[in-house]
């Protein structure tokens, strides 16, 4: 009988192509790629410089989502010129090497970690690899996803593979039940505050237990997108029924007795019993309270009824000024109460929290109430596609009668490399993934948290625990 | 690509943890369609001041680290963003290696795809050179990649583990896809049986 193996290793090995040594790295096959304008574009003039072709043009996937604007009329004309350029490049690219393109005026438009599930373009088994950290996002369909640079998309472009080194392995085991008002970004964000931003460097984290398997799979997206924010390098968790129901109906989703065939490879796939991880983390959510972060880190968080920490209290010189250097970049005091951190901005969108899902959670939250005055509050759909079902549903009325605005879609204010960009001094409640320094603008304060929270907080002008909101049934 | 043999030159001290590739370079010089100007937009934020004068408080504008060849980095140094455009600024300001503990995976591997070097110490070997990189007297090292061997300013020898394969691909300057197109053939089999084993995917 052969050694049992985690999921991480069945994947790994199901497409290496070769062994190149004997510290780990192999010739690794990748199924499919997504492709954006903004990491993309050396990748393509290399490949004209050197006269190489596109090994498999069907792979992937190209969509335009960092650069264009979102305001609520659609155009195709990017505001500068460098986010023009990049966008014509694409065109141009896409056509020249047959691959593709999903442009800012088609109706299946959005962030690419949310577009490529919503086709089916992703499906169980499969390695993925894209020019964006949040590749990771596809490992909640029991896919194996993970971000590469630009120098990776030229090599998997010319050859549909990647010189890889195996990683280690840590399994994540989630027990409990979630409380009312707690959800998938605040288990992962109690992890990463858990571990730490470089917890899972060097890692595939393979998510396990109770508290996963109650998750839908949009919820479970949140998780492995997420998960790059502790260092990751992929993180899935073993498909389930819920993934099956979910790819189904996809427009991609194989049919007929393919489909049967494909589900009947996918339920294998799973870690086998005893199979050995290099770490195990576990970690209880029964108690769990919403999260928030207060610096620049996304480690740097706390439950919502906690406090802004003392950097006085860190021992390590290094780390106290680290936290120094956080506290005055947020503006914040040592000890002061989160919720009493007031609000400029409210932004509910990127790939890690603006599906469906999410925009029904936060429509429960903001029916019949409204935005606080001094608060600008944006909602940036994941899709096109997304978009459309949440006017269909009616939630759209709801946000635009709460005061928000409802724009189209892209990966806008995540990252702020198009026209969507905070002033300095600016703080913003967000549903994002990052809270760097500079990320949502030069100078602007982030506060990560989830779609709830960040209504929450859009209505209420402060950090507020979404739980004292009374929500509908 | 630049090949990496023996390189001298002075070591900056970065020694904040968690540096990410938003910092080293924002999305202001993202919105190119080539590898042009990103040494102006390295630590973009952190070297120049509002009115567009460079900062003299921070290190990449002091002597000798104006000029620094090396960057010694705190833990988890180049986290966030997979843009390779942080790597090519770095390398656009003369930067051949880094020198820390730990670093994110994308970044680590979008280096050795430029060339750069990055070297991972243990702690107490690491807190060696960020000491002697802190000093301006100390901060010239020299790092030799064919022994595997960072040399201080006072002479003592610091030691370093790095796969060979990563080894022979920086030392000889390897086009990393030309040597994956030898084996296209391959790649063509495997290929092949794994759409036939998986008819699905095809």
């Amino acid at each position: 009988m052969s050694r049992p193996r985690t999921l991480y290793q069945k994947h790994i090995d199901s497409h290496t192509v070769c062994t190149l040594d004997d510290q780990g790295h192999v010739l690794l096959y990748v199924n499919r790629q997504v492709a954006n304008e903004y990491t993309s574009p050396q990748a393509f003039s290399g490949m004209r410089e050197a006269g190489r072709e596109v090994w498999r043009p069907g792979a992937t996937l190209a969509v335009v989502d960092h650069v264009n604007p979102t305001a609520p009329a659609r155009t195709a004309t990017m505001p500068d010129a460098g986010g023009a350029q990049q966008v014509s490049y694409f065109e141009k690219n896409c056509r020249d090497f047959g691959i593709e393109l999903f442009d800012v005026l088609d109706k299946r438009q959005g962030i690419e970690h949310v577009v490529a599930p919503e086709q089916g373009f992703i499906l169980p088994g499969m390695v993925v690899a894209a020019g964006d950290s949040h590749t990771t996002t596809y490992g909640a369909l029991g896919a194996f996803g993970f971000g590469i640079g630009t120098s990776e998309i030229e090599h998997l472009l010319a050859t549909q593979t990647l010189v890889y080194k195996r990683l280690k392995t840590l399994r994540v085991t989630v027990n409990g039940v979630l409380g009312a008002g707690v959800t998938s970004k605040d288990i992962i964000m109690a992890l990463i505050e858990n571990i730490g931003a470089s917890g899972a460097t060097g890692y595939a984290i393979e998510f396990a237990g109770p508290a996963i398997e109650a998750l839908s799979v949009e919820a479970r997206m949140t998780i492995c997108n997420m998960a790059v924010e502790a260092g990751a390098r992929g993180a899935f968790m073993a498909p389930d029924d819920k993934v099956f129901a979910y790819l189904q109906l996809k427009p991609r989703a194989p049919k007929g007795e393919l489909w049967t065939r494909a589900v009947e490879h996918w339920k294998t796939l799973h870690s086998d019993d005893g199979a050995v991880f290099d770490r195990e983390v576990t970690l209880d959510v029964a108690a769990l309270e919403p999260m928030v972060t207060w610096g620049t880190s996304p480690d740097q968080a706390a439950p919502v009824g906690g406090h802004v920490p003392d950097p006085a209290a860190q021992p390590d010189p290094i780390l106290r000024q680290g936290l120094q250097r956080a506290l005055d970049y947020m503006g914040l005091q040592p000890g002061m109460p989160l919720s009493d951190v007031v609000i400029s901005h409210a932004f509910i969108g990127s790939c890690t929290n603006a599906r469906i899902e999410d925009l029904r959670d936060v429509a429960r939250v903001v029916r019949g109430k409204h935005v606080a005055t001094h608060v600008r509050a944006m909602i940036v759909p994941g899709s096109t596609l997304v978009r459309q079902q949440a006017e269909d549903e009616g939630l759209a009325q709801i946000f635009l009668d709460a005061g928000f605005e409802w724009r189209q879609s892209g990966c806008s204010m995540c990252l702020a490399m198009n026209d969507d960009v905070l002033a300095p001094g600016d703080r913003c409640a967000s549903s994002t993934n990052r809270n760097f320094e500079g990320r949502q603008g030069a100078g602007a304060r982030t506060h990560l948290m989830s779609p709830a929270m960040v209504a929450a907080a859009a209505i209420s002008g402060h950090l507020t625990d979404v739980r004292t909101f009374a929500q509908e049934a | 690509m630049q090949t990496f043999n023996t390189v001298t030159g002075s070591a900056a001290p970065l020694l904040a943890a968690n540096i990410d590739t938003d910092v080293i370079m924002p999305k202001q010089f993202l919105k190119g369609i080539d590898r042009q100007g990103l040494d102006r937009g390295l630590f973009f934020d952190s070297r120049f001041l509002a009115s567009g004068e460079p900062n003299p408080q921070f290190v990449l504008n002091q002597a000798p680290w104006n000029t620094a060849t090396f960057l010694v980095t705190g833990p988890n140094f180049g986290c966030g963003s997979s843009r390779e455009h942080a790597v090519w600024g770095l390398k656009q300001v003369g930067i051949r290696a880094l020198i820390g503990t730990t670093f994110a995976g994308i970044f680590y591997d979008n280096c050795q795809r430029n060339g750069v070097l990055v070297i991972q110490l243990d702690e107490a070997e690491f807190k060696r050179v960020a000491e002697a990189s802190s000093i301006a007297a100390t901060a010239q090292i020299s790092v030799n990649l064919p022994e595997q061997r960072i040399e201080l300013a006072d002479g003592s020898v610091i030691g370093f583990e790095i796969d060979q394969l990563r080894k022979q691909s920086l030392l000889l300057g390897l086009d990393a896809i030309g040597t994956t197109l030898q084996r296209a053939g391959q790649i063509r089999a495997f290929e092949a049986r794994h759409l036939a084993d998986n008819p699905w995917l095809g």
